[in-house]
């Protein structure tokens, strides 16, 4: 598609720092993102690369002390979020981004029923009375699959699935133009997942939002995705649409991710793990923080840290390796 | 003939409730081979783990026999199950939460051996404790180290350690590589296969994730409220399951490969229904869309459809 399209997300240059007493935790390092309107972004990344802090940062959400947050620009829809006071800010959650968390068994208030819950944020946001609010959420939880009758129920009264449809009712109440779905699956059951997923698809291509898909599920990303981030250690380290990412990987970490898992047809390979751990966010190496991890680590690779790199297309990755024109990693030669 | 290590036999487990009896497991039934691995899977509620533990007496089951290696183990007396329990060891999902954060590395793992006293020499016993750390990949150094200093990785291998530290013949791994990255699921993975094959371990493996259980089992158990649906090799299971709650199950696992072209989802509607008092009829009957009336007049009975493959469905020879 050659047509122009509206940016909703760009993000340059993002800093996230946790000043503690006796160490400093470098969660996200110098991230720049960009999501255009109606596009769903793959953040994938393994516990603590950072996938998480990147999310709350575009809604300012970072608690601080002891959080530091520092970019170059951080823009939604063409607003300045950077240099926003907190009462704009308020405004703006909820109603232009708004986010999804991960375990719908704490993240909704036991002491209000789910109507309340949606009504909650329309009679905020929307300018709507009681009445109308009322009206909405109910009218919401139609459209996510729940009776509209059970919205005088708590939360308890729900099961883990119903109370995942609650918090995406919620989310999609006012129709924000960027959804954050962080890890919205991890905590349901396979079956439910794929309700939900269908779920998420259907109201984001009806209502046409744009949407940043946090997961560490490859499966999720190929499923739900246009374009994917792969995340270690705060970094994004390859980036590019789905084909780009999948059929012509070129980060080693990339690699090392798809080679752990089980393969679903050829139920005999052998499963190859990347050895070892991820670095410590408060002593990250100087050169590549994948390096003492990566089976094609050279000696520049423990002394200079590498930049995100174009290799074409849409596809980028910062890997020293390619300076090495003959360079391939294996899956690489599988793919041709 | 193989040799028959496990053989458990119309196993319940109910639970008294304030709302009525709930059924965790109703009437289990199942054979293991000698060195093989059978995979439990189903979602949460389904009895997976319940089955896991009753089997082991962790939760004394309310009707039914367990034998293994030929021997009746439910009636066994407290001592005597205690020295069976040798055999016969567990290792369980969250190692955040199933380690004492009091103990070292080493305290961990020798404390079975001092209990069930196997070793008595203090010497011998450290011998011993770093021979296993061996075994399980982890370093000499962090003997000394507590839980809370390590990952979620390394801790599961203190679980490993610690239920090998016995000598098992038979494990039941409840949902060992859950709480992990995909990154370190693989090198716990990778161990387990490795100690199966070098110690002729057999697993019962339980857990969510289809994907895992495809590459890790020979035999797959599929479990839904309290029941066991399906049972078959696993590739007859992954290949043609019969079952429709199989088929959905099956259909809903998202694949990580992009231009592939996808099974067609099979969406469920409605969420598992309550295990108290489950009326007798089929328990998948509300989500089901074959549904008729037979569905709804009785349960429908384990019945082996193929050589090892075992169904409970009546409107099985529909769908083979």
């Amino acid at each position: 598609m050659a047509e122009q399209k509206e940016k909703v997300l760009e993000i340059k240059n993002l800093n996230v720092k946790f000043v503690l007493e006796e160490e400093t935790v470098e969660a996200v390092n110098d991230i720049s993102l960009h999501m255009e309107k109606g596009e769903t972004l793959g953040l994938v990344g393994e516990t603590g690369a950072g996938k998480t802090t990147t999310a709350l940062s575009i809604l300012r959400l970072i608690d601080s002390p002891p959080g530091v947050m520092e970019c170059e620009k951080l823009e939604v829809c063409g607003k300045d979020i950077k240099n926003m006071s907190i009462s704009e800010l308020e405004h703006i959650r909820g109603s232009v981004v708004s986010m999804i968390f991960q375990d719908p068994m704490t993240s909704l208030n036991p002491v209000f029923t789910v109507g309340q819950q949606i009504a909650e944020s329309l009679e905020r946001h929307e300018n709507l009375n009681k009445n109308e609010a009322w009206k909405k959420a109910e009218d919401m939880l139609e459209l996510v699959g729940i009776p509209r009758e059970r919205a005088i129920e708590y939360p308890h009264q729900f099961s883990g699935g119903m109370k995942q449809r609650v918090i995406i009712a919620i989310a999609l109440a006012c129709s924000p133009q960027v959804l954050i779905a962080d890890e919205p699956t991890t905590a349901l059951d396979v079956t439910i997942q794929a309700q939900i997923l269908h779920l998420m698809k259907e109201l984001k291509e009806k209502k046409n939002t744009s949407m940043i898909m946090i997961t560490h599920d490859l499966g999720i990303v190929a499923e739900t995705c246009d374009r994917v981030a792969v995340m270690y250690a705060g970094r994004i380290i390859e980036e590019g649409n789905l084909d780009e990412v999948f059929n012509h990987t070129l980060h080693p970490y990339t690699e090392g991710l798809f080679n752990s898992l089980p393969n679903i047809k050829n139920r005999r390979a052998k499963l190859q793990p990347i050895h070892g751990l991820m670095p410590d966010p408060t002593n990250l190496p100087k050169g590549c923080a994948f390096a003492p991890r990566c089976n094609y680590a050279t000696e520049a690779c423990q002394e200079r840290r590498p930049q995100l790199t174009d290799f074409g297309g849409t596809h980028k990755a910062a890997c020293l390796a390619y300076e090495n024109k003959d360079f391939h990693i294996e899956r690489g030669k599988k793919n041709g | 003939m193989a040799e028959i290590i496990l053989e458990v036999k119309n196993l319940k487990k109910y639970f008294k409730t304030a709302r009525g009896t709930l059924h965790a497991v109703d009437d289990v039934s199942f054979t293991i081979e000698k060195g093989k691995t059978l995979g439990i899977v189903g979602e949460s509620g389904c009895g997976k783990s319940t089955t896991g533990r009753a089997i082991l007496r962790l939760l004394e089951p309310t009707d039914g026999k367990v034998f293994f290696e030929g021997q009746d183990i439910t009636s066994l007396s407290g001592g005597k199950m205690r020295q069976m329990r040798r055999d016969m060891q567990i290792i369980f999902q969250d190692p955040f939460s199933s380690l004492d954060p009091k103990k070292t590395v080493s305290q961990t793992i020798a404390e079975p051996i001092v209990e069930n006293k196997i070793l008595k020499d203090k010497k011998a016993i450290d011998t011993r404790v770093r021979e296993l750390m061996k075994t399980v990949g982890l370093a000499e150094r962090l003997v000394n180290s507590y839980p809370h200093e390590l990952d979620g990785g390394r801790r599961q291998r203190i679980g490993i350690a610690r239920a090998l530290a016995m000598e098992p013949k038979f494990i039941v791994c409840d949902e060992p590589v859950s709480a992990l990255d995909v990154s370190i699921q693989a090198q716990i993975l990778n161990l387990l296969q490795e100690l199966k094959e070098q110690m002729g371990l057999t697993f019962i493996f339980i857990t969510h994730d289809l994907s895992v259980v495809n590459h890790f089992a020979d035999e797959i158990a599929v479990m839904y409220l309290g029941q066991l649906i399906e049972k078959a090799p696993t590739e007859e299971l992954f290949d043609h399951p019969v079952h429709p709650y199989t088929k959905a199950l099956l259909s809903a696992i998202p694949i990580p490969e992009v231009g592939i072209e996808r099974p067609e989802r099979i969406l469920l509607k409605g969420e598992i229904s309550s295990p108290i008092d489950p009326p007798d009829e089929c328990r998948f009957a509300k989500r089901c869309i074959h549904t008729c009336d037979q569905c709804r007049a009785a349960c429908p009975q384990l019945l082996e459809v193929s050589p090892g493959h075992f169904v409970s469905c009546h409107l099985w020879k529909e769908f083979m």
